[in-house]
């Protein structure tokens, strides 16, 4: 297939293209994937989440920067960006406006951002990310920076997909911090508090060191080796402070995995959840292509008329498709 | 709802309409914009806004990576005649033919032709309503991938 031959040369438009593809799962996207799937696998993924307008895209604007800038003579990496903002329930439509804050990577060849919409999907991320990291890991890019929809707590599916996880929160979100505890603090491989600049950041830090190690305390911290305590760390996205300090503990919690075997354990978890996903996705799309619409509705009206149970509605429409 | 969402997922994949909105150039007047990029999501399409002082590689690039069906650029600083045809012609450079351009904002009428001329595939002024904005983007990327069946 040319695309995916243009793709791994390094053509930006087919990969541009090819994202498309990809996102709406035509034919030609489908298998795209299939032939680059073998190139993936070198990438490192680094999720971005975190309360809306905590300064999550400033972030990525300035850590792209930094690995593309390194200081010393370490080689800039090759960087693509993945930015999901939501899409409205009502129109389907969206505004995709992380770009805004990114304007320091226009013009870099070694950078590729690309904005995505949810579309639907209710954990942080689009159907289609996955997918997409996939194709970007495969034409070459080092590190993939992925940046969730703005997160209250059950917008988690970035814990399945990355590497290493920043959870970027601020200061004086008192009752914020309270909010976000659940779900999202436990999946953090890197407390950021972001705005430092702000009035509140000692209180912040004090708050979530606190529930770092009361959380540290319930974990299962039977395997000391594996042992990793979510270090907290401090930046102005808005000035750059801080980002350096932020991608060397990124770096150390990348050895950490290594050295303890993590990292292996990780990408086993990322495919499995991405096979089941994609299980699911076909049964249920084979169901929806096999039980007519009708037979549906018909269904649902006897459900809201309480003549049927949903469980047993549910039993008898998936038994209709089996016995097709 | 919940079935036309499974529907529309696995049945047939509706293909969004991408479109960049940009500010090129130095102008700060952002608000006709903001209204456009809203209309535009309101009206179901996908729209990536880049927000103040790109410049037209900017906006080129941007719209090669994001893949988009058109670009819209916002100009109430009077160099549209720079700018907007610097954008198509870096866009068809890069291998962008399909990618419709629109320019909206103060454009004097007698530069309308001008525009036109250099590719661009409309221009809107102050007070066209943003319904009508939406359909004619609608219309005008739908005649492309019917020209060309992708
Ligand atoms: C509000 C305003 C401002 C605000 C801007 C606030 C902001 N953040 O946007 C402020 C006070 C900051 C401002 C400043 C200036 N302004 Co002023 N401003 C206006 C004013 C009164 C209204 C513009 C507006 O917001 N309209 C509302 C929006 C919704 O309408 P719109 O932008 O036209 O958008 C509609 C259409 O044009 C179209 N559209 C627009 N963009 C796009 C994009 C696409 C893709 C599409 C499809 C359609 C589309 O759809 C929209 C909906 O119908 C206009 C006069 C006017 N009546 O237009 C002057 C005007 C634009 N300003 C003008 C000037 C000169 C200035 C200043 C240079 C003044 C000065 N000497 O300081 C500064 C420059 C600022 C800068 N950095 O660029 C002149 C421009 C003259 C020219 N181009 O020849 C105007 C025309 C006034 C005049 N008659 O002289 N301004
Ligand atoms: N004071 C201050 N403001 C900041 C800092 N970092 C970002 N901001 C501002 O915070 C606002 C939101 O920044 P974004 O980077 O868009 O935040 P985000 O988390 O990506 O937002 P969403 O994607 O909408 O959830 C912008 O106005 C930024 O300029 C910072 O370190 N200090
Ligand atoms: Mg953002």
């Amino acid at each position: 297939m040319r695309l995916v031959e243009a793709v791994l040369n390094g053509d930006r438009l087919a990969l541009a293209r090819l994202l498309t593809q990809v996102e709406q799962g035509t034919p030609a996207g489908l298998k795209a994937l299939d032939m680059l799937f073998q190139h993936t696998g070198k990438a490192y993924l680094i999720g971005v989440t975190g309360s809306p307008g905590s300064g999550k895209s400033s972030l990525v604007n300035r850590l792209v920067y930094a690995l593309r800038h390194p200081i010393g003579d370490a080689s800039p990496k090759r960087v693509a960006v993945i930015a999901v903002d939501p899409s409205s329930p009502f129109s389907g439509g969206a505004l995709l406006g992380d770009r805004v804050r990114m304007r320091d990577l226009a013009g870099d060849a070694g950078v590729f951002i690309r904005s995505m919409a949810s579309r639907g999907n209710l954990g942080g991320l689009a159907r289609a990310t996955v997918s997409s990291a996939q194709v970007l890991d495969a034409a070459g890019f080092e590190v993939i920076l992925i940046e969730t929809v703005g997160a209250g707590q059950a917008e988690v599916d970035i814990a399945r997909l990355a590497d290493t996880i920043l959870v970027v929160g601020t200061p004086g979100m008192g009752d914020e911090i309270q909010a976000i505890k659940a779900g999202i603090l436990e999946i953090a491989d890197i407390l950021v508090i972001n705005k430092a600049d702000q009035p509140g950041v000692e209180e912040a830090e004090q708050f979530l060191r606190m529930m770092v190690e009361t959380a540290l305390t319930q974990k299962d911290t039977d395997d000391e080796g594996k042992r990793w305590s979510p270090p907290i760390v401090r930046t102005i996205a808005l000035r750059g402070e801080g980002v350096q300090n932020l991608l060397d503990v990124i770096q150390q919690h990348a050895a950490h995995l290594e050295n303890s075997g993590q990292s292996q354990e990780r990408v086993r978890h990322r495919l499995e959840y991405d096979l089941i996903n994609r299980v699911q996705e076909r049964l249920l799309a084979r169901w929806w292509g096999e039980v007519a619409e009708a037979a549906f509705r018909e269904m649902l009206e006897r459900i809201y008329r309480r003549e049927i149970s949903p469980c047993q509605a549910a039993e008898q429409l998936v038994e209709v498709t089996n016995q097709l | 709802m919940l079935v036309e969402q499974i529907a529309l997922e696995f049945g047939m994949r509706e293909r969004k309409i991408r479109v960049l909105i940009a500010k090129p150039g130095l102008d700060g007047h952002d608000r006709g914009a903001k209204v456009v990029a809203r209309a535009l999501r309101d009206a179901g399409m996908e729209v990536i806004y880049t927000g103040l002082r790109q410049t037209p590689e900017m906006i080129a690039e941007a719209a090669l990576q994001e893949d988009v069906d058109a670009v819209g650029l916002s100009i109430l600083s009077g160099a549209h005649l720079a700018l907007a045809p610097r954008v198509v012609a870096l866009l068809r450079a890069q291998g962008q033919e399909r990618v419709s351009v629109f320019v909206g904002g103060i454009i004097p009428n007698e530069d309308i032709p001008l525009l036109l001329q250099a590719g661009v595939k409309a221009v809107y002024g102050p007070g066209v309503s943003t319904s009508k904005i939406a359909e004619e983007i609608r219309q005008y990327v739908a005649a492309v991938s019917d020209e060309i069946v992708r």
